[in-house]
This record gives structure tokens, sequence and C-alpha cells, in this order.
């Protein structure tokens, strides 16, 4: 999410009286023409099988857009003047046509930022990625050694991804992205992180473990602890905008101080999701039913979606506080994470589960035995690896909450100002 | 795809100069102004206002800065916040300096 995610969003405090402009979030939150960071995972295929995430891809799915039907929805993000997109997946390069689409997409003005758990990085690919200004790479790394990255992304993926970021290194692309999901187990490795982007000359960006897709299976396990939230947040102000967060932790200033990034849940309002079937979700978090907007492959394609669908009409009205409207912290944190409420089982007008003033665990304890929603798609392989100790899953029958998303929350806009969160 | 560029050295704004949206920028207008994007900085910015679109997009043709605010109808009293808004805009290479035509 974000948007550029090299430096940080500028806005410019100029012309126009307020009473005309107003405040800019206020615009964001009313919807833009076009998303500003539209992430589009191509496929749902992965080698890899992470317990986290947060697509629960692993298997391809049979109606998967096929190439001719790529290149026009990048026409059309090419008309609606879309500056980049984050492509990722499943593993994205997996697709036969992968190249070929980056290719086309950037002919076509639309810049890619694609993210990868390296595997496909040789040599010659790291080259040729070197030599465009329009393409960004982003590397997925869950540990900054190997016990505790492959206990999430399995065996090997830390030698994989390394050795992606030595080729990158050594074909002169500066500046790429080490991805890294925030956990209870790495929390303590931020400052080894830190360092592991330096030394490929990468730029290290931390974002929220999300309960999504396969996520909702380990959030109770991995998720970072109240004390550890405070020592990520505590970090991520001493490192400011060195570090991109996607603008993922914005539920963390209730601590007190805004971080980095503009603080804003942006899903249907300036960012969204394309899946692999063409199906429009408010954000990359949200793969489900009750956020899906619409699809590419219908009439008018997807800016009838993004423009008109009743999801993203009603998600740009004035959304309410509910039970968080009395807390003096909700202009900070503005509820938290749409995403992370829903798939706990939290009503999406309350707090946050990681609400850092506590009401998310009084809410959790509240829950009682009441089930949660499970993701509407599941593409994992049949058996896949379970590496982390985790407890018992209790997710049994879907529970559909009674209306539209207040919050919705995305990758992070325009946060960090770049491509991409 | 083209070669990636270093981005243009930060430079002030002066309204005196010609000036030019560098090649790298695409601007996309918005009701409340424009959003404009580097893509060699990978940078985002704001314009927080369509006059101050219509400012942007005439510097190309313009002999001056000055000249852009006035075509875009902007009084004399008011080009001082348009000049900080132009040299926000110039410090992040959104805009660079051209030779006078």
């Amino acid at each position: 999410m974000t948007i550029t995610e090299r430096a940080p969003a500028r806005s410019l405090q100029q012309p126009a009286p307020p009473a005309v402009v107003g405040r800019l979030v206020d615009r964001f939150e009313q919807g833009l023409d076009a998303p500003i960071c539209l992430t589009w995972e191509l496929t749902y295929a992965c080698n890899l099988a992470c317990v986290h995430c947060l697509s629960s891809s692993g298997r391809r799915d049979p109606r998967e857009l096929s190439t001719a039907e790529c290149k026009a929805v990048i026409d059309e993000f090419e008309r609606m003047q879309i500056f980049y997109i984050n492509i990722g997946g499943g593993e994205p390069t997996i697709r036969g046509d992968f190249w070929e689409l980056v290719e086309y997409a950037t002919d076509h003005h639309v810049g890619v930022k694609f993210s990868t758990n390296g595997s496909r990085i040789t040599d010659e690919v790291a080259l040729r990625l070197a030599g465009s200004d329009y393409v960004d790479v982003q590397i997925s790394l869950d540990g900054a050694t190997a016990s505790v990255n492959d206990a999430v992304r399995g065996a090997g993926s830390y030698d994989t991804a390394v050795t992606a970021m030595e080729r990158m290194a050594r074909a002169g692309f500066v500046g790429f992205k080490l991805s890294v999901v925030v956990t209870r187990h790495n929390v303590d490795q931020l400052d080894a992180f830190k360092a592991l982007a330096d030394r490929y000359g990468a730029q290290l960006r931390l974002t929220r473990l999300r309960p999504s897709g396969r996520g909702a299976d380990v959030w109770d396990e991995l998720h970072p602890t109240s004390d550890q939230q405070h020592q990520l947040y505590r970090w991520l102000l001493d490192h400011g905008e060195d570090v991109l967060t996607g603008d993922s932790f914005f539920h963390l200033a209730g601590y007190g101080e805004s971080l980095p990034g503009l603080n804003l849940c942006g899903a249907g309002r300036v960012v969204c999701l394309v899946d692999p079937v063409g199906d429009v979700y408010a954000c990359p978090f949200a793969i489900h039913d009750e956020f899906l907007a619409g699809n590419v492959r219908s009439p008018g394609g997807f800016t009838e979606v993004w423009r008109h669908s009743d999801l993203f009409t009603e998600l740009r009205r004035p959304q309410s506080a509910g039970a968080c409207g009395s807390c003096g912290h909700y202009d900070s944190c503005r509820g938290g994470c749409m995403a992370a409420k829903f798939f706990t089982g939290l009503p999406l007008d309350g707090p946050d589960p990681e609400c850092v003033l506590g009401h998310g665990e009084h809410a959790l304890a509240g829950r009682g035995g009441t089930p949660v929603p499970k993701p509407s798609l599941d593409h994992s392989k049949p058996s896949r690896p379970v590496a982390v100790a985790m407890g018992p899953v209790h997710r049994a029958l879907p529970a559909t909450p009674s209306r539209p998303p207040d919050r919705p929350c995305d990758e992070s806009p325009l946060a960090a100002s770049g491509l991409g969160s | 795809m083209p070669p990636r560029l270093a981005p243009a050295d930060p430079v002030t704004f002066d309204g005196a100069r010609a000036w030019t949206l560098h090649p790298q920028v695409s601007l996309r207008p918005e009701s409340f102004g424009a959003l404009a994007y580097h893509f060699g900085t990978r940078r985002l910015s704001f314009l927080k206002s369509r006059t101050l679109l219509a400012v942007v997009e005439s510097l190309a043709e313009q002999p001056t800065g000055h000249d852009a605010c006035r075509a875009a109808g902007v009084p004399p009293e008011e080009w001082s916040r348009y000049e900080r808004a132009l040299d926000t805009l110039a410090e992040s290479g959104m805009i660079c300096p051209r030779e006078a035509s």
C-alpha cells in the first residue's frame, strides 16, 4: 500500500480555500476516480505454502484470467491512469505469461511492483529488472534467520530469498524492497532485518500480520503481544521514513504519535484488490463475499466496479465510529483494520483486535464460542506443511455481519507514499 | 522498458525561469486537484487544487513560471502561495527547469 514507497507522500498545502477542498484525507475517504494503489493477484498457484498466506494460495484456479483478459484489464488501468499496480499471488512469476504481462503493463504506462518469494529471480532476470525504470520488486522474508523464516514460509525459503537479494544487488538494482510480515517470533529481529536490507541495497518494508486467508489459522499464535506492539511502535518511530509500512500499522497511532504516512483505511476508496479470477475486493486482506464488489469480466469491467459498485459506494459514505466513538484516540487509529476485525469475529464498528488500549483483547475474550467467518475461497494444497506450533483451530460456521464494513483497510495506500506499501 | 534514470537534482523554483513537468511524471486530474506520480523516484504528490493543476499543465507552454500562473488565472497577489507549491514540486523533481524557448 502504499503509494510511493520510495519516498513519503507529500501533500502540497496549497491553493484553494478549505471550504472548497477540505482535508485531503476526507477527499480520499469519499473515493477517487481511480485507485491510487491497486493490488492484483495474478494466480493462486504457489510453490510455497506459507502458514499465514492472506489469499490461501497453493493451487491455480482454472477460472484464472487468460493472457488476453489480463491485457484488456491493463488497458483499462491505462485509461484510468492508474500509475502503478502491485502484483502478487500466489507466486506471480509462476504464470507462464508473467514477464509478458509486466512488459505489456510498463509499455502501457502502468508501473509494476511485484511481490515474489525469489524463486524465479535468476541472474538474467535480475539484470533485466535492474534495467527498467518502471518495475520494482519486493522479496518476501519473514525471519532474519532461516529457522524463524522457514517455520512460517517453509524449508529452504530463507536461502531462496537471500539468494534472490544477492542477485538483485549484483545486478545493480538499488532500492528493491525486502518485505516482512511482523510476527511474535521475528519482532525481536527488526534490527537484523534492517541490516539485511542495507547489506543488499534494499529498502525494508514491514507489514502487519492479518488474520486473513490461512492467517486466520495462525493469528492467535503469531500476532505480536501487546508488549511487542509497543516495541514495534517505538522502533518504527525511531526509523521514520527509512522503513516502509504500507501504512499497515495505523492502529498503533493510538499510542500517541502518528507514524509516518497517511493514516487512512483506503479499502474501496483509494485501494482495492483484483484476484486471479477477476473478482474485485475492497482490499487485499478481505477476500470474502462480504467485501466482494464485482468482477472485471462483467459489463463495464473494472471501471464500472470501481466507480459504481454498491459496496464501494457504501464504503465511500461517512462511516460511524460505533463503539469506538467515545474513545479519544479514534481520530488517530480510526478504529483500526476492518479485515482484522472481521476475520477475528469482532464487530466492524468496534475496536481492532490489536487495539493498543486493550479494548480488542476484551472484545476477543467476550466472543465466547461465537464462530468467526472463514475465507470464501481456499486454494491451499491438500496437505500443506504446518511448521509453526499452532494451537487448535477454532473455526467453524461462517458468521455473516449484518451490515457493510465501516472501516475497510488497505494495504496502505498512500501511506508511505510511493509505490505501494 | 526505458532505463532507470537518476532523479534530477533538487532545485528551487524561480518564477522568472522557464519550467516544465518532468518527462517521467504523470498527472491524473481528480476532483480535489490532481495526483502527480514520478516514475523515476516512485514518489506521489497531491496537487490540492484544480488551479494549481492548470498552472502546472501550462508550465511547458509559457515562457516563465509567472506567465504560467497568469495563464491559469491566478491573480498576482496570490502568486507567492503558488510559488511555494511549485517550489515543493521542484524540490521533489516533479517539475524541472527547461531552456527558454
